[in-house]
C-alpha cells in the first residue's frame, strides 16, 4: 500500500537509486502514518470540505446545513478530497525531495551567474519598457466591456493601490478605511464641477482638472485629522480607527440626503475636458481616453513614488519600519513621517476619486467597506512596497475577477479574496513581485533581527533582537 | 427637555446594550493581553455564534405556534446560548489555527497578523453570506416579553432582564476564571511576560488557544443574545465589533475588568447620545468616543495590563 502511494507522489526520489529510495520510502511511510501525519490528513480533508462549500451551491437560512449537505453530495467533492490527499502526500514527501530540488535549482542558476550577463544591468529597464508597451497596446485587443473594466476596475484601482502601498508598503501601517478618501474626492468633484449632481454645490463651478488639487488637499487634510491623534499611539489602533472612519463616511454618504443625495448617488458629473489655448477635447463616454490618462498618471505616480522611496523621506520610512526606536534616536521625526505617509496615501485616493467621479455615475455603494478591503488585498497580493508588483497584482487579480465573473458571482468574489490574503500571509508575505528590501526585512524580522512594520509596541513572539 | 423624562429608560436600554458590548469586548481584551494583537476577525466569531444559537433555537421552537413559557423558555434560551457559545468557540479555534498559528510559528511581523485576520474576516463574512443568504434572520422571542418591574418609572421588560442577567453572569464567571483558576493564572502569566512564563513551565501555545476559545465562547453566547434582540445577518459582526473594541480601549485594552466597565459606559453614552442627537447617527457616537479616548486617555479608564487589575 505504501509502495503505491510513493509511486504516485511526484516529488518522490528518483527510481534509479534502489538503496536510498528504499530508506526514503520507509521514512515517507513513517511520516504519513504517524499520528501527526494522520492529523494533517484530517486537517487537509477538512480544508478541502471548506473549499468545496466556498465554491459550491448557495444555501438558504431556512436550512442552515443545506449548503454543506449539497456540497458534500455534489460529485465535485471527490476532486477536493483528492486534492487534499495529494497535498498531504506532497507535504510529507517535500523534506525528502528538498535535496533534489536544491541541486536542480543550483544547476539552472549556475550558468546564469557564471556568465555574468552584461545585459543584466539593463534588464529592469527593458522589462519596464516591454510592460509599458503591453499596457499601451493591450486595450486595442479587448472588447468594449473589457475596456470599461480596464478603466474602472484596473486603472482606478491601480492608482488606489499605489497610494495605499505608501501606507502599507513604505510606512508599514494598516489603513482599512482607505476608500473613504476616495469618496471624499468623488463627492468633492460632484460639489465643485456641477450644480446638478448633488443638492448642494459650490458657488463657482470648476473644470474637473482644477478639482484635482482641491480633492488632493481635502483628502490629505482628512488624513492628517484622522491620523494625527491615532498615530501618536500604537500603529495598530490606526487600523481600527480608519475602519470606523471608512464606515462613517459611507454612513454619511448614504444617510445625508440633503448633502449627498443619499443612496441615489450623484448623476451628471461632467467628463474630463480641456478647453484652453485653442485646445479643446472632451473625454466623453468612451473608456479609451480615460485609460490613457490613467496610464500616464499611474506611470507618473510610479516614477514619483520610486524617487520618493529612494529620497530622505523614503529612507526614513525604511528606518522606522526596521527599528523605530533607533530611527527616533538618530533624529528621524517618526510621527511626522508616518503622518506624511498616511496623508500621501489619502491624497492619492482623493485624486483617484476625481477621475472616478468624472468617468461615471457613483453612489455610496462604490465606497463600501469591501472596497477598502479590496484595495488592501490588491496591495498584499502584488507585494507591499513594490510599485510594479502592486500594479501587476491589480491587473492580475482584477483581470481574473473580470474574466471569472460568470462562474464566480461578484458577491462570492470576496470569499476568494479573503482566502488569497490569508494564503499570501502564510506562504508568501512579500507578495507576487516582492520589493527586494521588503522581502529581506520580512525574512530578517522573522529571524528576530529588526522589524518589518511600524506598528510599535511589543512583538507578538517577544522581541528577540 | 424630554431628556430628563427619558433618562431612566435610556439608562435601562444603555445597560442592556452595554452589557453585550462588555461580553464581546472581553474577547478583544483577552487576545490583546496574551498576544498584543487586535483580533480583527473577532466580530466574525460573534456572527457565527449568533447564527449557531439562532438556528438551534429555531430548530427547537419550530415555525409559528405559541410563545413558549416557563421551563421551555429557559431551556430554549439556554440551548441558544450553549450552541452559540460552542459555535463561537469553534470559529475562534479555527481562526487561531488558520490565520494566527502559521504566522506565529514563523515569528512574522505584527502587520502580517492584522492582515491575515482581515483576510479571515473577509472570508468568513462572505462564506456565511453564501451559506445562509445575505439577509436578516430573526426568531420569535422564546418567552413572553412583558414588563418585569419599573425602575424610577422606566419599564424593564423580560428581555432586558434576561440579557443583562446572562451577560453579568458570564462576566462574573470570566472574572473568576481569570482571577482564581490555574488557567487564569497562566493567562495572566503569559500576558505579563511570555518568556518568563515559558521558563515557569506554562504551555504558552495551549494558553493562546484557550484564550481564543474563551473569547469565542463569550462572543458566541453574546451573539445569540444580540440576535435574539435584533437579528442575525452575515455582516452583523462589524458594528458591534467596532463598538466592543471601543469598549475594550475605553476600559484599557488588555484589562479584563476594564473591558466590562468600558462596555457598560459605552452602552450608556451611546444610549444618551442617540437620544440627544439623531438616532441614525448612533453608530457614529462609539467611533467619536474611540477617537476621544485615544486623544485624551489612550491607556483607558483602568489602565492597560491584564496582570494588574484582574
Amino acid at each position: 500500500m505504501t509502495a503505491t502511494t510513493t509511486a504516485t507522489t511526484p516529488p518522490a526520489p528518483p527510481a534509479g537509486q534502489p538503496g536510498p529510495a528504499r530508506g526514503a520510502r520507509a521514512t515517507l511511510a513513517a511520516a504519513l502514518l504517524s499520528l501527526n501525519g494522520l492529523r494533517r490528513l484530517g486537517t487537509y480533508l477538512l480544508l478541502g470540505l471548506v473549499a468545496a462549500v466556498a465554491t459550491g451551491p448557495d444555501g438558504t437560512a431556512d436550512e442552515p446545513l443545506g449548503a454543506v449537505r449539497d456540497s458534500i453530495l455534489d460529485p465535485r467533492i471527490v476532486v477536493f478530497l483528492l486534492l487534499a490527499v495529494a497535498l498531504w502526500l506532497v507535504v510529507a514527501a517535500a523534506p525528502l525531495a528538498r535535496p533534489l530540488v536544491t541541486t536542480l535549482i543550483a544547476r539552472v542558476r549556475e550558468p546564469v551567474v557564471a556568465s555574468g550577463l552584461p545585459q543584466h544591468r539593463y534588464a529592469p529597464i527593458v522589462t519596464n519598457l516591454v510592460l509599458l508597451a503591453i499596457a499601451i497596446l493591450a486595450p486595442l485587443f479587448l472588447s468594449g466591456a473589457a475596456r470599461q473594466a480596464l478603466v474602472n476596475d484596473i486603472g482606478i484601482y491601480a492608482l488606489l493601490a499605489l497610494g495605499l502601498n505608501v501606507v502599507i508598503g513604505y510606512a508599514g501601517l494598516l489603513d482599512l478605511g482607505y476608500i473613504a478618501f476616495f469618496a471624499i474626492g468623488a463627492y468633492a468633484t460632484a460639489y465643485f464641477t456641477t450644480d446638478k449632481a448633488l443638492p448642494v454645490h459650490s458657488p463657482f463651478l470648476l473644470n474637473p482638472f482644477l478639482v484635482m488639487p482641491i480633492a488632493l488637499i481635502l483628502a490629505a487634510i482628512a488624513g492628517v485629522i484622522l491620523g494625527g491623534p491615532t498615530l501618536r499611539l500604537r500603529g495598530d489602533y490606526l487600523a481600527i480607527v480608519t475602519l470606523g472612519f471608512g464606515e462613517i463616511i459611507h454612513l454619511i454618504a448614504n444617510n445625508a440626503d440633503n448633502l449627498t443625495n443619499g443612496p441615489r448617488g450623484a448623476f451628471g458629473v461632467p467628463h474630463l475636458s480641456i478647453n484652453m489655448l485653442g485646445l479643446e477635447y472632451d473625454w466623453g463616454n468612451d473608456p479609451m481616453p480615460y485609460y490613457y490618462v490613467l496610464l500616464v498618471i499611474v506611470v507618473a505616480v510610479m516614477i514619483a513614488f520610486g524617487r520618493l522611496e529612494r529620497s530622505r523621506i523614503g529612507r526614513s520610512w525604511a528606518a522606522i519600519r526596521e527599528d523605530e526606536i533607533a530611527a527616533e534616536a538618530t533624529g528621524v521625526p517618526t510621527l511626522k513621517m508616518k503622518l506624511l505617509a498616511f496623508a500621501i496615501g489619502a491624497s492619492v485616493s482623493g485624486f483617484a476619486g476625481v477621475l472616478f467621479a468624472s468617468k461615471q455615475f457613483f453612489n455610496p455603494q462604490s465606497f463600501s467597506l469591501q472596497a477598502s478591503f479590496l484595495v488592501v488585498t490588491l496591495v498584499i497580493f502584488g507585494g507591499m512596497g513594490s510599485r510594479l508588483g502592486v500594479v501587476v497584482g491589480v491587473a492580475v487579480l482584477q483581470g481574473l475577477a473580470y474574466y471569472l465573473r460568470d462562474p464566480v458571482p461578484p458577491t462570492d468574489r470576496y470569499i476568494y479574496f479573503g482566502a488569497v490574503v490569508i494564503l499570501m500571509m502564510i506562504f508568501r508575505p512579500q507578495g507576487l513581485i516582492p520589493s527586494r528590501r521588503r522581502k529581506r526585512e520580512i525574512q530578517l524580522s522573522e529571524q528576530g533581527v529588526g522589524g518589518a512594520d511600524s506598528l510599535g509596541g511589543a512583538r507578538p513572539e517577544g522581541a528577540q533582537a | 427637555m424630554g431628556f430628563l423624562d427619558q433618562f431612566w429608560q435610556l439608562t435601562v436600554d444603555g445597560l442592556m446594550s452595554g452589557s453585550l458590548y462588555a461580553v464581546i469586548a472581553l474577547g478583544y481584551t483577552l487576545v490583546y493581553g496574551v498576544l498584543q494583537l487586535i483580533n480583527f476577525a473577532h466580530s466574525e466569531v460573534f456572527m457565527f455564534g449568533a447564527f449557531g444559537g439562532i438556528f438551534a433555537a429555531r430548530a427547537v421552537m419550530g415555525d409559528g405556534g405559541d410563545v413558549p413559557s416557563g421551563l421551555a423558555s429557559v431551556g430554549i434560551v439556554a440551548l441558544g446560548l450553549g450552541v452559540g457559545a460552542i459555535c463561537g468557540a469553534t470559529a475562534a479555534f479555527c481562526l487561531e489555527r488558520v490565520a494566527y498559528r502559521p504566522l506565529r510559528k514563523r515569528n512574522a511581523p505584527r502587520l502580517a497578523y492584522l492582515i491575515s485576520a482581515i483576510g479571515a474576516s473577509l472570508f468568513a463574512v462572505n462564506l456565511a453570506g453564501k451559506m445562509w443568504e445575505r439577509q436578516n434572520v430573526t426568531i420569535e422571542t422564546p418567552f413572553t416579553n412583558g414588563e418585569v418591574f419599573k425602575l424610577f418609572g422606566a419599564t424593564v421588560n423580560t428581555k432586558t432582564v434576561v440579557i443583562f442577567a446572562t451577560a453579568m453572569a458570564m462576566l462574573i464567571m470570566l472574572d473568576t476564571l481569570v482571577a482564581r483558576t490555574r488557567l487564569g493564572q497562566s493567562i495572566r502569566a503569559v500576558a505579563q511576560d511570555r518568556d518568563t512564563a515559558v521558563l515557569m513551565g506554562v504551555n504558552v501555545e495551549r494558553v493562546i488557544v484557550m484564550t481564543f476559545v474563551i473569547g469565542g465562547l463569550l462572543a458566541g453566547a453574546g451573539g445569540f443574545l444580540y440576535a435574539m434582540t435584533f437579528s442575525a445577518a452575515y455582516n452583523m459582526g462589524f458594528i458591534p465589533g467596532v463598538k466592543a473594541f471601543t469598549a475594550a480601549v475605553l476600559g484599557g485594552i488588555g484589562n479584563v475588568r476594564g473591558a466590562m466597565l468600558g462596555g457598560i459606559v459605552l452602552g450608556l453614552v451611546e444610549s444618551y447620545g442617540g437620544y440627544l442627537f439623531d438616532a441614525s447617527y448612533k453608530d457614529v457616537i462609539a467611533f467619536l468616543v474611540l477617537v476621544a479616548i485615544l486623544m485624551i486617555r489612550p491607556s483607558g479608564l483602568l489602565g492597560e495590563k491584564l496582570g494588574r487589575a484582574a
